[in-house]
């Protein structure tokens, strides 16, 4: 099957089979930055931007994104880099498998959200999962990069 | 020190967090790749009398499907361990005996997902049923054997399969029966951890090909990428230097990744068909058919005087290992070897027990390896032990832990007749330091919220280690390279804890160059000295130790190489911030000396190594503190506050080690609270999925603070002791206490739920307020 649709600002036709999931579909046009961590929507690493907002790539069906704009963090490198410095600084990414899922996220919400508390930060990014960091230290790095106390 | 103990963000950080390719699925050999997937029992316990494959063959696109009657019959085990292992060789690539729902049928490789999948449906399997062992507390002596046959085991581990051991250990110091008569006050509880499973966020996964050599090329994420090469080229019969292995970066591990899971059926595959292959699990094969951290019931009897001094101190364990024993012995082991040395001023200790076979998931190694399931069992001792003499645990502990300098024949290291030797410890001034940061003089054991909400105060303490004594041993190349930079290799397998950084922070010490001149290499194993891998808490004192000794080598063949040159004595040449002095004059940077050696008169390019093993292995050490805040209405419990004192020698990266600690606190408040284990009534894991096994999310974790209180450990780089596992072990113990100061209720099997708690007020028929 085909469609036509935008991914990072590019129009772009895609194939792909009936049934796949525009995670599958994003990993294999080679959008590697794009991971799955479950099978049950459950994790947030899948998380892309469609039209602007966090969708899960892994529950969203592939035919579903003719004519939408989709974003990975292939196309945010700069807005990424600046919140990877308040990660790094806190030692807060450790493996990495879950932070680009989480970057566009905490990307969304910088864009959404003004002068957020902690329960509303923990409440945004709940749907993202970590097991490596206890989450502080990435709270850490949110508050610095949102600029809120 | 211009880099040890400092704040050295994460060498990889930036690109992991930008979403830069660095895993095994981004890095392997793209869409060419046969894909594996694998038939699974849907038994607990059963026999093949047959299987038909020919259906699923016959589907286009399928290129093979392997079972029992077509893969090697060599047994073998999936534990990374150094040679020899102790785990049960217990295993085949793929069996005619199900052991567990879950367990390997069949192995189909297709040329892509759905064909795949639609092969395993197709094949035909009549299973003989068998009835399963599916309880710890009936295993030991059933009539039903996990594992007809005794498995072989490189030495003996006390393992006997017709009772179903897995491997049994006993160990006594002093006269424990006779303490414990002779103690003023002796108690006994018996207290049960359950399964955990890691829940690292990328899945299990390894990717195969023949390269351009002919080589088995093994792509994988894995912690022990030595012990995946040994252990393809026993089972699959070709020498080690016929496998290549690739280690990219690792998306958590926690000590999952120390089992070679998964590196094998894909490797199989490409054996058979000379083609790439490719398996990924699924999370819900990642939950079911790895490992775990072994379920336990653990019966601890304490003996002590009214004045709170310890006499003696017996602990018995059963381990469930589930269907194989990876990491069976030496978990089993380490339940006691982490614990007793705590409390090393009692006069006596025990430790015994049996790990064994159920028609379970294996059990494996996690973060923690049985520290943890034996911190909950005598951590929560002590606290009752406390209360039953109406002590404040606190000083209970401070009376009789074993102090820096004092020696105990349980520490790793310890020979018959010669105890290792506690090198460093600030426990007691972690306790003080704790009680100072949750408040405990005023709070303890417990604050009136208000009218629903009681807060209770716990804590506990715990040891682990640095690495594994006299066997687990690193090496580190540092090589000098043309321009005057470094690159340091080994192969600790950096999962995200940060070993790459720490040990480029080693080598940028002692070098006197910048962070930026030292480039690490830990990808090809090909390239990298030895290293067991990464666990056992070794990466900053096995292989950190190994990169001192690498660099000051290195240090000293510069400084021979200048002096050869310039034709004087190596003591002549004086080093340091990247140029060598002769007498009071500048003769060469280190630019000009990599140039002349690579290139032009000097012919002698440096490359330096160092090993290391350690003759102990230094415990750090924590003291945790829980305040607990529980609904009396619904028996739930949350950790509104914890506080972690660690002890881990000189901290060598304050940001690491901080992580590790609040990641490690969050998967210990995991344990303690959230991640329950559910069985169905035939032995099928219910809990397989994030939705079924919660792990804790970003709003169940609330405060969580650490203080670090240094020791200076004389073996480790730098006065340095590990932190990677300690830091999983307190909170439970500490939460369980907390539950009991605020409710009454002593939960003493993990984990503690709404329900425990609820159940247990209305049965003890107290209001706490």
């Amino acid at each position: 099957m085909q469609l036509e649709t935008t991914i990072n600002g590019r129009n772009v036709t895609l194939d792909f089979a009936g049934g796949e999931f525009l995670y599958e579909t994003l990993r294999r046009y080679g959008y590697l930055s794009v991971k799955q961590g479950c099978d049950t929507s459950s994790c947030g690493l899948c998380t892309v931007w469609l039209d602007g907002k966090p969708a899960l790539s892994c529950s969203t069906l592939t035919a579903r994104v003719a004519g939408h704009e989709i974003t990975t963090i292939e196309a945010l490198q700069d807005d990424a880099r600046e919140f990877a410095e308040y990660m790094v600084a806190e030692g807060a990414e450790q493996c990495g498998f879950c932070s680009p899922g989480f970057t566009m996220t905490v990307l969304a919400m910088k864009r959404e959200l003004d002068n957020p508390d902690e329960a509303a930060i923990n409440h945004y990014l709940a749907g993202n999962l970590c097991r490596c960091s206890g989450y502080k230290g990435q709270m850490r790095a949110i508050k610095k990069y949102m600029g809120v106390a | 020190m211009d880099f040890v103990g400092k704040e050295i963000p994460k060498i990889d950080g930036l690109g992991l967090v930008k979403g830069t390719p660095a895993y095994t699925s981004d890095l392997d050999i793209g869409e060419n790749a046969l894909i594996v997937k694998i038939l699974r029992s849907p038994h607990a316990s059963a026999r093949i009398r047959t299987i038909d494959t020919s259906e699923a063959e016959a589907i286009p696109g399928v290129e093979c499907v392997l079972t029992h009657l077509n893969t090697p019959t060599t047994r073998f085990t999936l534990a990374g361990q150094s040679f020899p292992e102790p785990s049960p060789y217990d295993r085949r690539i793929v069996d005619n005996h199900m052991r567990y729902v879950g367990d390997e049928v069949a192995i189909v490789a297709a040329v892509d997902e759905r064909t795949a999948l639609a092969a395993l449906k197709k094949i035909k399997v009549d299973y003989e049923l068998l009835t399963p062992v599916l309880n710890l507390e009936e295993a030991l002596d059933n009539p039903v054997r996990v594992h007809p046959q005794q498995p072989f085991t490189n030495f003996p581990i006390g393992n006997d399969a017709a009772r179903n051991i897995a491997a049994s250990h006993y160990t006594e110091q002093g006269d424990v029966e006779g303490e414990l008569a002779a103690s003023e006050v002796v108690m006994e509880q018996t207290y049960t951890t359950q399964a955990q499973a890691h829940a690292m966020m990328e899945t299990y996964r390894a990717t195969t090909s023949f390269d351009v050599n002919g080589r088995l090329q093994v792509m994988s994420s894995t912690q022990i990428p030595y012990h995946v090469r040994r252990h393809l080229s026993r089972v699959l019969g070709i020498p080690r230097s016929k496998i290549k292995v690739l280690k990219p970066r690792v998306g958590g591990g926690f000590g999952g990744k120390q089992t070679a899971s998964v590196e094998i059926f894909p490797a199989i595959v490409t054996m058979k068909t000379g083609k790439p292959a490719r398996l990924v699990y699924t999370r819900q094969e990642t939950f079911t058919c790895t490992t775990s951290r072994h379920a336990m019931q653990l019966t601890v009897r304490l003996g002590a005087d009214r004045d709170g001094t310890i006499r003696a101190i017996d602990i018995y364990c059963l381990s469930d290992t589930g269907a194989y024993g990876e990491h069976a012995p030496t978990v089993f082991w380490v339940v006691g070897q982490k614990t007793l040395p705590l409390y090393g001023k009692a006069k006596a200790c025990r430790y015994h027990g049996h790990a064994l076979y159920t028609n379970k998931p294996p059990g494996g190694a996690l973060r923690g390896y049985g520290a943890t399931q034996g911190t909950f069992a005598l951590e929560s001792a002590i606290n009752e032990l406390a209360a039953k003499l109406d002590m404040d645990p606190t000083e209970l502990r401070a009376k009789n832990l074993l102090g820096e300098g004092e020696t105990h024949p349980e520490l790793c290291g310890s020979t018959p007749g010669n105890p290792a030797t506690l090198g460093s410890s600030s426990l007691h001034r972690c306790i003080e330091k704790g009680k100072a940061l949750i408040g405990w003089d005023e709070k303890f054991p417990k604050v009136i919220v208000n009218d629903t909400k009681v807060r209770g105060y716990g804590m506990a303490v715990t040891m682990q280690g640095s690495g594994i004594a006299k066997i687990d041993t690193a090496s580190v190349l540092i090589k000098l390279n043309e321009d005057g930079f470094f690159t340091l290799s080994h192969s600790a397998s950096d999962m995200g804890q940060g070993s790459d950084t720490i040990l480029a922070q080693i080598g940028a010490e002692v070098l006197e160059i910048d962070m930026d001149q030292i480039v690490v290499a830990s990808f090809d194993l090909d390239t990298l000295p030895y290293d067991p891998g990464a666990y056992a808490s070794s990466g900053a004192y096995v292989t950190g130790n190994a990169a001192r000794l690498a660099a000051e080598d290195m240090k000293a063949q510069m400084r021979c190489a200048v002096a050869s040159l310039q034709g004087v004595s190596p003591d002549a040449v004086t080093y340091g911030d990247g140029v060598f002095t002769i007498g009071s004059e500048k003769t060469m940077t280190l630019s000009e000396l990599a140039q002349t050696l690579c290139s032009f008169n000097g012919k002698d390019m440096l490359i330096a190594k160092g090993t290391f093993g350690g003759e102990t292995s230094p415990p750090p050490f924590i003291a945790g503190f829980a305040e607990v805040e529980v609904d009396l209405e619904t028996g739930e419990a949350q950790v509104t506050d914890y506080v972690a004192v660690a002890d881990c020698g000189t901290v060598l990266n304050k940001n690491l080690a901080l992580i590790q600690v609040e990641g490690g606190v969050a998967m210990g408040i995991g344990l303690g609270l959230y991640e329950e284990v559910r069985y169905s009534g035939k032995g099928r894991l219910s809990t397989n999925s994030f939705m079924e096994y919660k792990i804790p999310s970003r709003l169940d974790i609330h405060s969580i603070r650490v203080a670090f209180e240094e020791s200076y450990e004389p073996t480790g780089p730098y006065g340095a002791k590990s932190i990677g596992e300690v830091v999983c072990n307190t909170p439970a113990p500490a939460i369980s206490a907390a539950v009991a100061n605020a409710t009454g209720v002593q939960v003493r099997s993990l984990p503690i739920t709404a329900e425990k708690v609820l159940l247990g007020m209305i049965k003890n028929n107290v209001d706490p307020r």
